[in-house]
């Protein structure tokens, strides 16, 4: 029996329910009409068209769309947008202020936490949501943060050694800032 | 390769009672919580149903409640709250493990207890993508009428990989649900059939609401999780344990498995083993807990592996258990 993939029967027309949503995104307050079948991270890559997140394994299996909702890490492959109707979500674009890169994504240039760049945007927003609970984290405890998060560049070595570089006191600072 | 997603409604009732009148008056409809499971496998094409009710947009589902009656969880409580909770990891340290064992960190940010409890059972041969699927003449479980793991099977051997629900059994817990026909409670042993297919006995729009767990009776409690890459991955074999003795001898054991049948089970015929020493369990513990474990071939691992990981992790946290039990008496 050989049946035809069901993306092909959908003719990839099916009429789809359409619904306001409203969320704060990266401190801005945004409405849009969006498909109520829609997954997160094709929201904030096709209608904000921030495509800093980014759509790796599309399963939940490597973190690369990792964002923020209310300050906890969110895979937005698994989430549907509407699920986060009238929360804070953060993204990659919304950690550098006044075109300057954070703390965090500084170390990560510094200490050549990135290399290809395709995990990083995930990396970083794991490690953001584990800076704001725990500023100064040991690094079992930043490696327990990132074991979501998949990269096939550095080793990791790096990774964790730029998230330390962004630990410490002076993450209070920065929030001040 | 993924399909697009089915073109479902989505809803996202404000009280339980709202989102029983929905999933009622929708038949096919189903419930959506974390969607770490569920809209994974509606992106690989696995089932089209016509609506979802959104869990997570109910106040009050997620409360965590310490009494003398034990524990009280909403259906809702997400897992990295439930293996967090101080009070949860004193009194009931298997359900902590089990929670915190769960897939990865940012998983379990969105991964609900009900939902865990629920998620559909897995197989090497329809955890594929559509295409990879459609190339094999699909199988029992999704489109096809061919099991290929067990051939000419009528039934589906899909297998359960829920990390929670072993350490629940152990514990004694039960469910409380809310269908059509109102609410019950039941045995948590009685929400699972050994079927992958069929392997809730939920009826249609019935949703799991709560989960009460006895107040701790003096056992050492615990869950070990074998898997290919311990930092993510479903288990290839788990183990929750609850023991109790009672000077040098064996007071009360209770054992589950996960990931190697179509439901978590508590493995049978351990009294035999009562008012024994620790070396003298350890060998049949290790042999009831084989013969238990059913395992076919569902998983990259074989068959053979599971059952003897399975026993040999048995083993291990029973030794754990038996030393912690005389720590805590002396």
């Amino acid at each position: 029996m050989m049946l035809a993939p069901q993306d092909e029967d959908q003719g990839g027309a099916a009429p789809r329910a359409k619904a306001i949503l409203m969320i704060t995104l990266n401190g801005r307050a945004r409405q849009d009409l969006v498909d109520e079948t829609m997954l997160l991270v094709d929201y904030l890559r096709e209608v904000c068209g921030l495509t800093g997140t980014k759509q790796g394994c599309d399963g939940g299996e490597c973190g690369a769309c990792t964002v923020l909702v209310d300050d906890r890490p969110r895979l937005a492959c698994s989430t549907l947008a509407h699920q986060v109707a009238g929360r804070r979500v953060e993204t990659i674009e919304g950690l550098a202020r006044n075109g300057r890169m954070s703390r965090l994504q500084q170390a990560f240039h510094e200490k050549l936490g990135a290399q290809c760049g395709f995990c990083t945007p995930g990396m970083i927003m794991a490690a953001e949501a584990l800076l704001r609970r725990n500023p100064d984290p040991t690094p079992e405890r930043i490696r327990a943060a990132l074991s979501g998060n998949l990269c096939r560049c550095t080793g990791y070595v790096k990774i964790v050694e730029s998230v330390r570089a962004a630990a410490g006191p002076a993450v209070e600072a920065e929030a001040a800032r | 390769m993924t399909t697009l997603m089915p073109p479902f409604r989505l809803h996202r009732p404000a009280s339980l009672a709202e989102a029983m009148a929905t999933l009622s008056s929708t038949p096919g409809g189903r419930p959506l919580a974390g969607g770490t499971d569920l809209l994974v496998n509606l992106r690989r094409g696995m089932g089209a149903p016509p609506a979802l009710v959104d869990l997570t947009s109910i106040n009050g589902l997620d409360r965590i409640d310490v009494g003398a009656d034990g524990l009280v969880l909403g259906a809702t409580v997400d897992l990295a709250r439930l293996g967090d909770d101080p009070r949860v990891r004193a009194g009931w340290p298997a359900l902590a493990q089990a929670a915190a064992a769960v897939a990865g960190p940012t998983h379990r940010e969105a991964a609900t207890l009900g939902g865990n409890l629920c998620q559909d059972t897995r197989c090497v041969f329809v955890n594929q993508s559509e295409w990879w699927r459609a190339a094999n003449s699909y199988c029992l479980k999704v489109r096809g009428d061919t099991c290929h793991v067990v051939k000419k099977s009528e039934r589906c051997y899909a297998v359960y990989a829920g990390d929670v629900a072993p350490a629940l059994l152990v514990l004694g817990a039960s469910v409380e649900t809310a269908g059509r026909d109102g609410t019950r409670r039941l045995p948590l042993a009685d929400l699972f059939r050994e079927e992958g297919r069929t392997h809730l006995a939920l009826e249609p729009g019935e949703v799991v609401t709560a989960i009460r767990v006895p107040p701790p009776d003096g056992a050492s409690t615990g869950y070990r999780k074998v898997r290919v890459r311990d930092s993510i991955d479903f288990p290839l074999a788990g183990i929750a344990m609850s023991l109790r003795r009672s000077g040098d001898g064996l007071a009360s054991l209770r054992v589950a498995l996960t990931g190697i049948a179509s439901a978590s089970v508590l493995v049978p015929d351990l009294d035999t083993m009562l008012g024994r020493p620790w070396a003298e369990i350890a060998g049949p513990l290790a042999e009831a807990v084989r013969k238990a474990c059913n395992a076919v071939k569902t998983t990259v691992a074989t068959p053979k592996y599971r059952r003897r990981v399975s026993a040999a992790a048995a083993v291990a946290l029973g030794a754990e258990l038996w030393a912690g039990q005389e720590e805590s008496a002396a």
